[in-house]
């Protein structure tokens, strides 16, 4: 029954195939731009998610300094951690997995003639622990290097193509700032980060041979708690802080003077900002989507006019308004079920050039097709009606004399 | 229905156009019987009221004022809708400009009655191409009306008329626009069916040569008849 009108629909679309198509380009461009909108959207969600995953998803980093001061300030004035610090926490804590310390400088590493500045970490082999980072080449570090403060590194991959290539660096040495330290070996690769850093350009080196050699001290800037499996962070960030304020002798009425950072915070304030802009941008496209649709209704409004005779025609030979009101309303929705159709392809397209000019995976939601496929096939019978409905009353007799 | 004989039964047919001043009497209490088998051909002055007489008897319009009994049944009683079923099913129309659909073929402008009947399409083929062998053009049943000459047109357009053989044909000025070759032909086409398939044929025409095909003549003057009997005693 309803077949015979969709044919009749798509013989009259490309009966004037140009036309059809200017006429859907605003459905094609509306839905294209939704698409791609969620797509790449969608995409950046995933790689704040497997970002955070990298990062360990049960991370909480520790800084001295007010917390409102945010995870990026340096301390300011409050007096930093020590070792004793961190042992305090691994052992005075339970669901405390791992802790390390991690005090961090740039510093130029070089080898003969080739030079890269990067990160020096100093730390311990729990930082390795806790944030997931498996030795691929050589070993991790000795206990006996770590007590010693030996002159031995870690390299991230970053490092150990920019100043090895493809050669073996393991035995040979590299200098940072005044120390020649020892290639022991090289860590797994962790891929850009959704900030758009590097995760690899780093070089790990004992927190005491850092102390001694590079800060001229016996500070900890920075502490590393990776939270046990099962257990919230928020309970060890707080169990954390009751035990950093005893140690630092914070009495009640006092502000903390470190601040410990959860990193599903970070998570949770990037996927909010990209769910915000996609939406934003979502809203644009949907307006676009209007116009498009609104562009349906002008152009069968035209299409109406200029096919009064064949309306006539129709009508003197038994036509009935429901059938005319039929024919026309399905020429809207095959129309615009057309540009949904192209716009579904080109977004998807679109999406994918976006995802990897992004460096996002390429998610497509099969929902938000659907949707759009639903939506434009609505365009088509919300913008059709008003012109169909003008077809089908038109009194046969005026319609047939209408040049 | 078929316990009246007549097909056509016109009483007091009155249809006003515009009210007050602009108010004008397209036609003024007209009585007309036309019986089933008749070919009736319309003349009359332009204003006469000829064309909307054929519009109120193609139930394309309704009348002001009368009774007007399509086999029977009292059209001015009837829906819109209805009317467009009386029109499918009983009636088909002939024009003087063809009022074909242009870049569509003569096999999908004769099949469009059937469309809307709900015929399948392999039996609207059949039928649409039959009726296009009747008019003498299955051979060009692809073609589009702009390969057709006028002539051939008017041919496709008599095609649509007969295809679902209706009880009446309605052609309005039929060879209005052709030469005097091309009008006998269509007159003939008219004929045969109206004699070889019992179609009953009303038709308006300027030409007196065309009317005299019909068997009877109407005059209309100021929207009335004026004169109805034999074309070939009228002078």
């Amino acid at each position: 029954m309803l077949w015979e009108p969709v044919r009749l629909a798509v013989q009259a679309i490309f009966r004037n195939a140009l036309r059809s198509f200017l006429t859907i380009l605003g459905v094609v461009i509306g839905v294209a731009a939704v698409i791609a909108m969620v797509t790449v959207g969608q995409g950046s969600k995933d790689q704040v998610t497997q970002d955070v995953a990298n990062l360990g998803t049960n991370l909480l980093v520790l800084r001295p300094g007010q917390p409102q001061q945010g995870p990026g300030s340096a301390g300011g004035t409050s007096a930093p951690f020590d070792m004793r610090d961190v042992e305090a926490i691994r052992s005075q804590i339970a669901s405390v997995r791992a802790a390390a310390p991690a005090n961090t400088r740039t510093t130029t590493a070089i080898l003969g003639s080739r030079n890269h500045s990067t990160s020096v970490i100093g730390t311990d082999s729990r930082y390795l622990e806790a944030r997931d980072m498996p030795v691929v080449l050589g070993r991790p570090f000795f206990e006996s290097e770590l007590r010693a403060g030996s002159a031995v590194c870690l390299l991230g991959q970053t490092v150990l193509r920019e100043l090895f290539g493809s050669g073996n660096p393991l035995g040979q040495s590299i200098r940072l700032k005044t120390i020649s330290c020892r290639v022991i070996g090289v860590l797994e690769e962790q891929g850009v980060s959704s900030f758009g850093t590097d995760q690899d350009d780093f070089v790990l080196i004992p927190i005491k041979t850092f102390q001694r050699r590079i800060a001229g001290n016996s500070d900890v800037l920075m502490i590393f708690v990776a939270v046990r499996e099962g257990i919230s962070t928020e309970r060890a960030k707080s169990e954390i802080e009751r035990l950093m304020r005893e140690r630092r002798r914070i009495t009640l009425d006092e502000e903390d003077d470190f601040n410990v950072f959860d990193m599903k915070q970070i998570a949770s304030v990037l996927t909010g900002i990209t769910g915000v802009l996609t939406g934003l941008l979502s809203a644009v496209a949907a307006v676009s989507l209007l116009v498009g649709g609104i562009g349906i209704m002008n152009i069968m409004l035209v299409s109406v006019t200029e096919r009064t005779r064949e309306i006539g025609i129709r009508l003197a030979v038994g036509a009935q308004e429901g059938q005319v009101m039929l024919q026309f309303l399905v020429e809207a929705i095959v129309l615009s079920l057309f540009g949904g159709l192209i716009g579904i392809l080109v977004g998807l397209a679109l999406g994918a050039v976006g995802a990897n000019l992004l460096r996002v995976p390429f998610s497509p939601d099969p929902a938000i097709i659907l949707i759009a496929f639903g939506f434009s096939a609505a365009v088509g019978v919300v913008f059709g009606y008003f012109p169909a409905r003008r077809a089908a009353r038109m009194d046969p007799i005026d319609a047939l004399r209408h040049q | 229905m078929p316990t009246d004989p007549a097909l056509i039964r016109l009483s007091g047919i009155t249809r006003i156009y515009g009210t007050g001043d602009a108010e004008v009497r397209a036609l003024n209490g007209v009585d007309m019987t036309i019986r089933s088998g008749e070919f009736v051909a319309i003349m009359g002055p332009s204003g006469s009221g000829k064309s909307t007489a054929m519009n109120v008897l193609g139930c394309l319009d309704t009348p002001t004022q009368g009774t007007y009994r399509f086999m029977g049944v009292e059209v001015g009683g009837l829906s819109r809708d209805q009317r467009a079923l009386i029109r499918r099913n009983y009636i088909g129309f002939v024009f003087q400009g063809y009022n074909l659909l242009a870049r569509t073929s003569a096999m999908d402008n004769v099949e469009l009655p059937l469309i809307y009947k709900g015929l399948r399409r392999a039996e609207r083929r059949a039928r649409a191409l039959d009726a296009l062998e009747k008019v003498g053009l299955s051979d060009r049943a692809h073609h589009d009306p702009s390969e057709l000459s006028g002539g051939q047109q008017q041919r496709v357009a008599i095609a649509r008329a007969i295809v679902d053989h209706p009880a009446v044909i309605m052609a309005d000025e039929p060879t209005g626009n052709l030469d005097t070759a091309r009008s006998r032909e269509i007159m003939e086409l008219l004929t045969r069916f109206n004699v070889d398939d019992g179609m009953t044929i009303v038709m308006v025409t300027h030409d007196q040569e065309m009317a005299s095909y019909a068997h009877r003549l109407i005059h209309f003057v100021d929207g009335r008849i004026a004169r109805d009997g034999d074309p070939r005693k009228a002078g």
